[in-house]
Protein backbone atom coordinates (compact mmCIF):
# COMPACT_ATOMS: atom_id res chain seq x y z
CA UNK A 1 0.00 0.00 0.00
CA UNK A 2 0.98 3.44 -0.95
CA UNK A 3 0.85 4.93 2.79
CA UNK A 4 3.14 2.61 4.04
CA UNK A 5 5.72 3.04 1.50
CA UNK A 6 6.29 6.54 1.66
CA UNK A 7 9.07 7.79 2.79
CA UNK A 8 9.69 11.75 4.15
CA UNK A 9 11.09 13.67 1.74
CA UNK A 10 12.18 17.43 1.93
CA UNK A 11 9.81 19.08 -1.03
CA UNK A 12 6.76 19.16 -2.25
CA UNK A 13 7.43 18.36 -5.58
CA UNK A 14 9.68 15.27 -4.75
CA UNK A 15 6.94 14.47 -2.84
CA UNK A 16 4.57 13.92 -5.39
CA UNK A 17 6.90 12.21 -7.28
CA UNK A 18 7.28 9.55 -4.95
CA UNK A 19 3.96 9.20 -4.21
CA UNK A 20 3.72 8.60 -7.97
CA UNK A 21 6.89 6.60 -8.23
CA UNK A 22 5.22 4.01 -5.50
CA UNK A 23 1.47 4.07 -7.23
CA UNK A 24 -1.52 6.16 -7.03
CA UNK A 25 -3.80 4.79 -4.75
CA UNK A 26 -6.37 5.00 -7.60
CA UNK A 27 -4.49 2.51 -9.49
CA UNK A 28 -3.94 0.18 -7.14
CA UNK A 29 -6.24 -2.76 -9.09
CA UNK A 30 -6.96 -4.67 -5.59
CA UNK A 31 -9.07 -2.78 -4.26
CA UNK A 32 -11.50 -1.95 -7.66
CA UNK A 33 -13.78 -4.87 -7.09
CA UNK A 34 -14.43 -3.34 -3.42
CA UNK A 35 -14.79 -0.14 -4.85
CA UNK A 36 -17.02 -0.88 -8.02
CA UNK A 37 -19.16 -3.28 -5.82
CA UNK A 38 -20.04 -0.85 -3.24
CA UNK A 39 -21.02 1.73 -5.71
CA UNK A 40 -22.97 -0.35 -7.50
CA UNK A 41 -25.25 -0.72 -4.14
CA UNK A 42 -24.84 2.57 -4.01
CA UNK A 43 -26.56 3.78 -7.19
CA UNK A 44 -28.65 0.98 -7.55
CA UNK A 45 -30.11 2.10 -3.65
CA UNK A 46 -30.12 5.66 -4.94
CA UNK A 47 -31.78 4.48 -8.01
CA UNK A 48 -34.53 2.68 -6.40
CA UNK A 49 -35.04 5.72 -3.57
CA UNK A 50 -35.63 8.01 -5.99
CA UNK A 51 -38.28 6.34 -8.56
CA UNK A 52 -39.72 5.00 -5.58
CA UNK A 53 -40.38 7.68 -3.58
CA UNK A 54 -38.68 10.45 -3.82
CA UNK A 55 -38.97 12.22 -7.86
CA UNK A 56 -43.15 11.18 -7.77
CA UNK A 57 -43.69 12.72 -4.64
CA UNK A 58 -41.83 16.06 -5.40
CA UNK A 59 -43.29 15.80 -9.21
CA UNK A 60 -46.74 15.91 -7.57
CA UNK A 61 -45.63 18.18 -4.73
CA UNK A 62 -44.75 20.28 -8.03
CA UNK A 63 -47.51 19.59 -9.89
CA UNK A 64 -49.78 20.31 -6.55
CA UNK A 65 -48.56 23.92 -6.79
CA UNK A 66 -48.95 24.73 -10.24
CA UNK A 67 -52.50 23.21 -9.65
CA UNK A 68 -52.73 25.86 -7.16
CA UNK A 69 -51.06 28.80 -8.27
CA UNK A 70 -53.59 28.31 -11.06
CA UNK A 71 -56.20 27.90 -8.87
CA UNK A 72 -55.77 31.04 -7.26
CA UNK A 73 -54.73 33.28 -10.08
CA UNK A 74 -58.07 32.18 -11.82
CA UNK A 75 -60.19 32.45 -8.61
CA UNK A 76 -58.16 36.17 -8.45
CA UNK A 77 -59.49 36.71 -11.88
CA UNK A 78 -63.16 35.50 -11.11
CA UNK A 79 -63.18 37.85 -8.01
CA UNK A 80 -61.58 40.82 -10.37
CA UNK A 81 -64.43 40.34 -12.43
CA UNK A 82 -66.87 40.31 -9.75
CA UNK A 83 -65.22 43.25 -8.57
CA UNK A 84 -65.58 45.40 -11.87
CA UNK A 85 -69.49 44.08 -12.53
CA UNK A 86 -70.04 45.36 -8.82
CA UNK A 87 -68.44 48.60 -9.07
CA UNK A 88 -70.46 48.89 -12.81
CA UNK A 89 -73.85 48.24 -10.80
CA UNK A 90 -72.53 50.89 -8.31
CA UNK A 91 -72.00 53.66 -10.97
CA UNK A 92 -75.79 51.95 -12.66
CA UNK A 93 -76.92 53.24 -9.14
CA UNK A 94 -75.65 56.30 -8.80
CA UNK A 95 -76.47 57.39 -12.30
CA UNK A 96 -80.07 56.36 -11.65
CA UNK A 97 -80.21 57.91 -8.45
CA UNK A 98 -78.60 61.14 -9.59
CA UNK A 99 -81.23 60.88 -12.07
CA UNK A 100 -84.12 60.25 -9.96
CA UNK A 101 -82.96 63.63 -7.78
CA UNK A 102 -82.82 65.65 -10.49
CA UNK A 103 -86.82 64.65 -11.89
CA UNK A 104 -87.46 65.25 -8.40
CA UNK A 105 -85.98 68.82 -7.96
CA UNK A 106 -87.16 69.46 -11.18
CA UNK A 107 -90.89 68.14 -10.30
CA UNK A 108 -90.74 69.94 -7.18
CA UNK A 109 -89.23 73.33 -8.98
CA UNK A 110 -92.65 73.08 -11.15
CA UNK A 111 -94.75 72.46 -8.72
CA UNK A 112 -93.37 75.48 -6.73
CA UNK A 113 -93.66 77.22 -9.44
CA UNK A 114 -97.09 76.32 -10.17
CA UNK A 115 -98.23 77.32 -6.52
CA UNK A 116 -96.27 80.33 -6.89
CA UNK A 117 -97.81 81.42 -10.15
CA UNK A 118 -101.29 80.57 -8.66
CA UNK A 119 -100.60 82.79 -5.44
CA UNK A 120 -99.51 85.74 -7.75
CA UNK A 121 -102.89 85.50 -10.15
CA UNK A 122 -104.54 85.05 -6.88
CA UNK A 123 -103.21 88.47 -5.01
CA UNK A 124 -103.35 90.27 -8.34
CA UNK A 125 -107.16 89.80 -8.74
CA UNK A 126 -107.29 90.24 -4.95
CA UNK A 127 -105.10 94.18 -5.59
CA UNK A 128 -107.70 94.45 -8.64
CA UNK A 129 -110.69 94.00 -6.45
CA UNK A 130 -109.12 96.08 -4.10
CA UNK A 131 -108.09 98.85 -6.33
CA UNK A 132 -111.27 99.15 -8.16
CA UNK A 133 -113.33 99.36 -4.54
CA UNK A 134 -111.08 101.67 -3.55
CA UNK A 135 -111.41 104.13 -6.79
CA UNK A 136 -115.14 103.80 -6.62
CA UNK A 137 -115.30 104.55 -2.90
CA UNK A 138 -112.85 107.38 -4.06
CA UNK A 139 -115.46 108.33 -6.83
CA UNK A 140 -118.49 108.63 -4.64
CA UNK A 141 -116.61 110.69 -2.11
CA UNK A 142 -115.22 113.28 -4.49
CA UNK A 143 -119.51 113.17 -5.94
CA UNK A 144 -120.33 113.76 -2.18
CA UNK A 145 -117.90 116.42 -2.07
CA UNK A 146 -118.97 118.43 -4.93
CA UNK A 147 -122.69 117.92 -3.86
CA UNK A 148 -121.45 119.26 -0.57
CA UNK A 149 -119.66 122.21 -2.55
CA UNK A 150 -122.44 123.19 -4.70
CA UNK A 151 -124.66 123.04 -1.23
CA UNK A 152 -122.31 125.40 0.52
CA UNK A 153 -122.25 127.56 -2.58
CA UNK A 154 -125.83 127.84 -2.66
CA UNK A 155 -126.20 128.53 0.77
CA UNK A 156 -123.58 130.95 0.36
CA UNK A 157 -124.97 132.86 -2.27
CA UNK A 158 -128.73 132.96 -0.64
CA UNK A 159 -126.93 134.10 2.83
CA UNK A 160 -124.84 136.57 0.74
CA UNK A 161 -127.64 137.95 -1.30
CA UNK A 162 -129.76 138.12 1.82
CA UNK A 163 -127.30 140.36 3.34
CA UNK A 164 -127.46 142.80 0.34
CA UNK A 165 -130.97 143.20 1.40
CA UNK A 166 -132.46 141.54 -1.65
CA UNK A 167 -135.61 139.19 -1.24
CA UNK A 168 -134.26 135.65 -2.14
CA UNK A 169 -135.72 132.87 -4.12
CA UNK A 170 -133.88 129.53 -3.53
CA UNK A 171 -134.41 128.17 -6.89
CA UNK A 172 -133.42 131.12 -8.35
CA UNK A 173 -130.15 130.94 -6.53
CA UNK A 174 -129.75 127.30 -6.83
CA UNK A 175 -130.00 127.88 -10.99
CA UNK A 176 -127.61 130.73 -10.83
CA UNK A 177 -125.24 128.82 -8.60
CA UNK A 178 -125.79 125.39 -11.11
CA UNK A 179 -125.03 127.74 -14.29
CA UNK A 180 -121.90 129.50 -13.15
CA UNK A 181 -120.57 126.12 -11.44
CA UNK A 182 -121.37 124.41 -14.75
CA UNK A 183 -119.43 127.64 -16.28
CA UNK A 184 -116.55 127.17 -14.52
CA UNK A 185 -116.82 123.34 -14.98
CA UNK B 1 2.41 6.81 7.33
CA UNK B 2 4.85 9.13 9.67
CA UNK B 3 8.44 8.63 10.29
CA UNK B 4 8.70 11.61 12.54
CA UNK B 5 11.96 9.75 13.93
CA UNK B 6 14.03 10.91 11.34
CA UNK B 7 12.19 14.68 11.97
CA UNK B 8 13.18 18.16 10.36
CA UNK B 9 11.98 17.66 6.99
CA UNK B 10 8.02 17.94 6.49
CA UNK B 11 5.81 14.85 5.78
CA UNK B 12 4.41 15.64 2.65
CA UNK B 13 2.21 12.44 0.99
CA UNK B 14 -0.57 13.76 -0.93
CA UNK B 15 -1.91 10.95 -1.53
CA UNK B 16 -2.08 8.87 1.34
CA UNK B 17 -5.86 10.42 1.37
CA UNK B 18 -7.12 8.21 -1.12
CA UNK B 19 -6.09 4.89 0.32
CA UNK B 20 -8.84 2.70 0.05
CA UNK B 21 -8.47 0.58 3.42
CA UNK B 22 -10.44 -1.45 5.45
CA UNK B 23 -12.77 0.38 7.97
CA UNK B 24 -12.75 -2.46 10.81
CA UNK B 25 -9.02 -4.67 11.01
CA UNK B 26 -5.51 -3.85 10.45
CA UNK B 27 -4.60 -0.71 7.85
CA UNK B 28 -2.74 -3.56 5.64
CA UNK B 29 -5.42 -6.00 5.45
CA UNK B 30 -6.38 -7.36 2.05
CA UNK B 31 -9.46 -5.00 0.71
CA UNK B 32 -11.57 -8.24 -0.79
CA UNK B 33 -14.52 -7.42 -2.78
CA UNK B 34 -17.05 -7.33 0.18
CA UNK B 35 -15.21 -5.64 2.84
CA UNK B 36 -16.66 -2.69 4.77
CA UNK B 37 -13.92 -0.17 3.52
CA UNK B 38 -13.54 3.64 3.87
CA UNK B 39 -15.16 3.62 0.20
CA UNK B 40 -17.94 1.90 1.63
CA UNK B 41 -18.57 3.76 4.59
CA UNK B 42 -18.91 7.77 2.20
CA UNK B 43 -21.05 6.45 -0.21
CA UNK B 44 -23.13 4.93 2.67
CA UNK B 45 -23.51 8.76 3.60
CA UNK B 46 -23.75 9.68 0.24
CA UNK B 47 -26.80 7.69 -0.23
CA UNK B 48 -27.62 8.64 3.48
CA UNK B 49 -27.25 12.75 2.08
CA UNK B 50 -29.52 11.86 -0.55
CA UNK B 51 -32.10 10.17 1.58
CA UNK B 52 -32.03 13.04 3.60
CA UNK B 53 -32.80 15.73 1.11
CA UNK B 54 -34.45 13.75 -1.49
CA UNK B 55 -37.22 12.17 0.68
CA UNK B 56 -36.50 13.34 4.09
CA UNK B 57 -36.73 17.07 3.39
CA UNK B 58 -39.96 16.27 1.12
CA UNK B 59 -41.94 14.49 3.75
CA UNK B 60 -43.88 17.42 4.33
CA UNK B 61 -44.98 17.73 0.57
CA UNK B 62 -45.84 21.38 1.70
CA UNK B 63 -47.33 24.01 -0.65
CA UNK B 64 -45.19 26.26 0.48
CA UNK B 65 -42.00 24.51 0.84
CA UNK B 66 -39.42 24.19 3.86
CA UNK B 67 -36.16 24.87 3.18
CA UNK B 68 -34.65 21.46 2.82
CA UNK B 69 -37.49 20.47 0.60
CA UNK B 70 -37.19 24.10 -1.61
CA UNK B 71 -32.99 22.35 -2.07
CA UNK B 72 -34.72 19.32 -2.93
CA UNK B 73 -37.22 20.86 -5.49
CA UNK B 74 -34.35 23.09 -6.70
CA UNK B 75 -32.20 19.80 -7.42
CA UNK B 76 -34.80 18.83 -9.05
CA UNK B 77 -35.98 21.29 -11.42
CA UNK B 78 -32.43 22.06 -12.12
CA UNK B 79 -31.14 18.15 -13.61
CA UNK B 80 -34.99 17.78 -14.77
CA UNK B 81 -34.42 20.86 -16.72
CA UNK B 82 -31.36 20.03 -18.13
CA UNK B 83 -32.81 16.84 -19.33
CA UNK B 84 -35.00 18.25 -21.06
CA UNK B 85 -33.42 21.22 -22.80
CA UNK B 86 -30.33 19.46 -23.53
CA UNK B 87 -31.49 15.88 -24.43
CA UNK B 88 -34.91 16.62 -25.39
CA UNK B 89 -38.46 15.62 -24.30
CA UNK B 90 -38.32 11.96 -25.29
CA UNK B 91 -35.26 11.92 -22.98
CA UNK B 92 -37.44 12.61 -19.85
CA UNK B 93 -37.90 8.80 -19.41
CA UNK B 94 -33.94 8.66 -18.46
CA UNK B 95 -34.64 11.84 -16.15
CA UNK B 96 -34.49 9.21 -12.55
CA UNK B 97 -31.63 7.67 -14.23
CA UNK B 98 -29.93 11.01 -14.52
CA UNK B 99 -31.12 12.25 -11.29
CA UNK B 100 -29.10 9.34 -9.58
CA UNK B 101 -25.64 10.18 -11.59
CA UNK B 102 -26.39 13.83 -10.35
CA UNK B 103 -27.00 13.07 -6.47
CA UNK B 104 -24.83 10.59 -6.37
CA UNK B 105 -21.07 12.63 -7.60
CA UNK B 106 -22.79 15.76 -6.23
CA UNK B 107 -22.83 14.78 -2.76
CA UNK B 108 -19.65 12.21 -3.18
CA UNK B 109 -17.63 15.43 -4.42
CA UNK B 110 -19.12 17.70 -1.58
CA UNK B 111 -18.44 14.93 1.53
CA UNK B 112 -15.19 14.68 -0.04
CA UNK B 113 -14.23 18.07 0.90
CA UNK B 114 -15.16 17.33 4.52
CA UNK B 115 -11.48 17.52 6.33
CA UNK B 116 -10.84 13.99 7.22
CA UNK B 117 -13.25 12.14 4.72
CA UNK B 118 -12.69 9.71 1.53
CA UNK B 119 -13.61 11.51 -1.73
CA UNK B 120 -15.20 8.26 -3.59
CA UNK B 121 -15.32 10.18 -7.04
CA UNK B 122 -11.04 10.92 -7.05
CA UNK B 123 -11.22 7.15 -7.98
CA UNK B 124 -11.42 6.11 -11.76
CA UNK B 125 -12.70 2.75 -10.56
CA UNK B 126 -15.94 4.43 -9.41
CA UNK B 127 -15.72 7.13 -12.17
CA UNK B 128 -14.87 4.25 -14.64
CA UNK B 129 -18.01 2.49 -13.59
CA UNK B 130 -20.15 5.68 -13.79
CA UNK B 131 -18.90 6.37 -17.31
CA UNK B 132 -18.93 3.07 -18.77
CA UNK B 133 -22.43 2.72 -17.44
CA UNK B 134 -23.06 5.83 -19.23
CA UNK B 135 -21.26 5.16 -22.54
CA UNK B 136 -23.23 1.44 -22.70
CA UNK B 137 -26.97 2.78 -22.09
CA UNK B 138 -26.63 5.28 -24.46
CA UNK B 139 -25.03 2.96 -27.14
CA UNK B 140 -27.58 0.72 -26.60
CA UNK B 141 -30.49 3.25 -26.58
CA UNK B 142 -28.75 4.50 -29.87
CA UNK B 143 -29.28 1.00 -31.33
CA UNK B 144 -32.61 0.30 -30.18
CA UNK B 145 -34.57 3.39 -31.14
CA UNK B 146 -32.35 4.14 -34.46
CA UNK B 147 -31.21 0.29 -35.51
CA UNK B 148 -28.54 1.11 -37.66
CA UNK B 149 -29.42 4.63 -38.64
CA UNK B 150 -27.62 4.92 -35.21
CA UNK B 151 -24.57 4.43 -37.32
CA UNK B 152 -25.26 7.68 -39.26
CA UNK B 153 -23.55 9.43 -36.13
CA UNK B 154 -20.33 8.53 -37.26
CA UNK B 155 -21.29 9.48 -40.74
CA UNK B 156 -20.99 13.08 -41.40
CA UNK B 157 -23.36 13.73 -44.49
CA UNK B 158 -22.80 17.50 -44.61
CA UNK B 159 -18.75 16.81 -45.23
CA UNK B 160 -17.87 16.06 -48.90
CA UNK B 161 -17.97 12.73 -50.01
CA UNK B 162 -13.79 12.05 -49.95
CA UNK B 163 -13.90 13.31 -46.34
CA UNK B 164 -16.47 11.13 -45.03
CA UNK B 165 -13.97 8.09 -43.93
CA UNK B 166 -11.39 10.04 -42.75
CA UNK B 167 -14.05 11.79 -40.73
CA UNK B 168 -16.04 8.18 -39.98
CA UNK B 169 -12.56 6.98 -38.34
CA UNK B 170 -11.98 10.38 -36.42
CA UNK B 171 -15.53 10.48 -35.17
CA UNK B 172 -15.35 6.60 -34.14
CA UNK B 173 -12.63 6.87 -32.09
CA UNK B 174 -14.28 10.25 -30.42
CA UNK B 175 -16.97 8.19 -29.99
CA UNK B 176 -15.10 5.45 -27.89
CA UNK B 177 -12.87 7.93 -25.75
CA UNK B 178 -15.66 9.39 -24.59
CA UNK B 179 -15.97 7.22 -21.36
CA UNK B 180 -12.31 7.69 -21.02
CA UNK B 181 -12.26 11.59 -21.23
CA UNK B 182 -15.91 11.02 -19.13
CA UNK B 183 -14.69 9.79 -16.51
CA UNK B 184 -10.83 10.69 -15.99
CA UNK B 185 -12.00 14.57 -15.80
CA UNK B 186 -14.01 13.69 -12.66
CA UNK B 187 -11.69 11.60 -10.71
CA UNK B 188 -8.53 13.73 -12.34
CA UNK B 189 -10.44 17.16 -11.54
CA UNK B 190 -11.49 15.87 -7.64
CA UNK B 191 -7.75 14.16 -6.90
CA UNK B 192 -5.95 17.46 -8.03
CA UNK B 193 -7.58 19.68 -5.87
CA UNK B 194 -7.57 17.49 -2.80
CA UNK B 195 -3.75 16.58 -3.52
CA UNK B 196 -2.93 20.85 -3.86
CA UNK B 197 -4.96 21.12 -0.64
CA UNK B 198 -2.76 18.45 1.00
CA UNK B 199 0.46 20.03 -0.41
CA UNK B 200 -0.13 23.46 1.22
CA UNK B 201 -1.28 21.32 4.33
CA UNK B 202 2.14 19.83 3.94
CA UNK B 203 3.91 23.11 4.05
CA UNK B 204 1.58 24.79 6.87
CA UNK B 205 4.20 22.70 9.40
CA UNK B 206 6.73 25.59 8.51
CA UNK B 207 6.20 28.58 10.61
CA UNK B 208 7.56 30.91 8.11
CA UNK B 209 5.31 30.06 4.93
CA UNK B 210 2.59 28.97 7.86
CA UNK B 211 0.09 31.96 7.34
CA UNK B 212 0.58 31.63 3.12
CA UNK B 213 0.01 28.10 3.08
CA UNK B 214 -3.11 28.75 5.26
CA UNK B 215 -4.52 31.61 3.07
CA UNK B 216 -3.51 29.32 0.24
CA UNK B 217 -5.58 25.81 1.83
CA UNK B 218 -8.48 28.77 1.99
CA UNK B 219 -8.53 29.66 -1.53
CA UNK B 220 -8.16 26.20 -2.94
CA UNK B 221 -10.95 25.32 -0.61
CA UNK B 222 -13.48 27.87 -2.21
CA UNK B 223 -12.21 26.59 -5.52
CA UNK B 224 -12.68 23.03 -4.78
CA UNK B 225 -15.97 23.28 -3.86
CA UNK B 226 -16.89 25.26 -6.83
CA UNK B 227 -14.97 22.77 -8.88
CA UNK B 228 -16.86 19.67 -6.62
CA UNK B 229 -20.69 21.09 -8.15
CA UNK B 230 -19.10 21.88 -11.61
CA UNK B 231 -17.86 18.60 -12.45
CA UNK B 232 -21.04 16.78 -10.87
CA UNK B 233 -22.67 19.52 -13.31
CA UNK B 234 -20.60 18.74 -16.04
CA UNK B 235 -20.69 14.78 -15.86
CA UNK B 236 -24.30 15.37 -15.82
CA UNK B 237 -24.48 17.34 -18.76
CA UNK B 238 -22.28 15.16 -20.65
CA UNK B 239 -24.39 12.57 -20.14
CA UNK B 240 -27.58 14.54 -21.47
CA UNK B 241 -25.28 15.25 -24.82
CA UNK B 242 -24.14 11.54 -24.74
CA UNK B 243 -27.85 10.84 -24.68
CA UNK B 244 -28.72 13.67 -27.10
CA UNK B 245 -26.97 12.01 -29.72
CA UNK B 246 -28.17 8.31 -29.42
CA UNK B 247 -31.97 9.62 -29.32
CA UNK B 248 -31.18 12.03 -32.42
CA UNK B 249 -28.63 11.10 -34.54
CA UNK B 250 -27.10 12.25 -37.10
CA UNK B 251 -25.55 16.03 -36.87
Amino acid sequence: MAGETTAPIEHAPDAAHAAEAVGMPQLDFATFPNQIFWLVLAILAIYYILTKIALPRIASVLAERNGTITNDIATAEELKLKAVEAEQAYQKALAEARAQAQKIAAETRAEIKEELDAAIARADTQIAEKSAESAAHIGEIRDNALISVEAVAKDAAGEIVRALGRPVDDGDVAAAVETQMRGEA
Amino acid sequence: MADEAQGGGIHIDPMHQFVVKPLFGQPGDHVGMLTVTNATLWMAIAVLCVVLLLVVGTRGRAIIPSRLQSIAELAYGFVYKMVEDVAGKDALQFFPYIMTLFMFIVFANMLGLVPMSFTTTSHVAVTAVLALAVFLTVTIVGFVKNGTKFLGLFWVNSAPLPLRPVLAIIELISYFVRPVSHSIRLAGNLMAGHAVIKVFAGFAAIAAVAPFSILAITAMYGLELLVAFVQAYVFTILTCVYLKDALHPGH
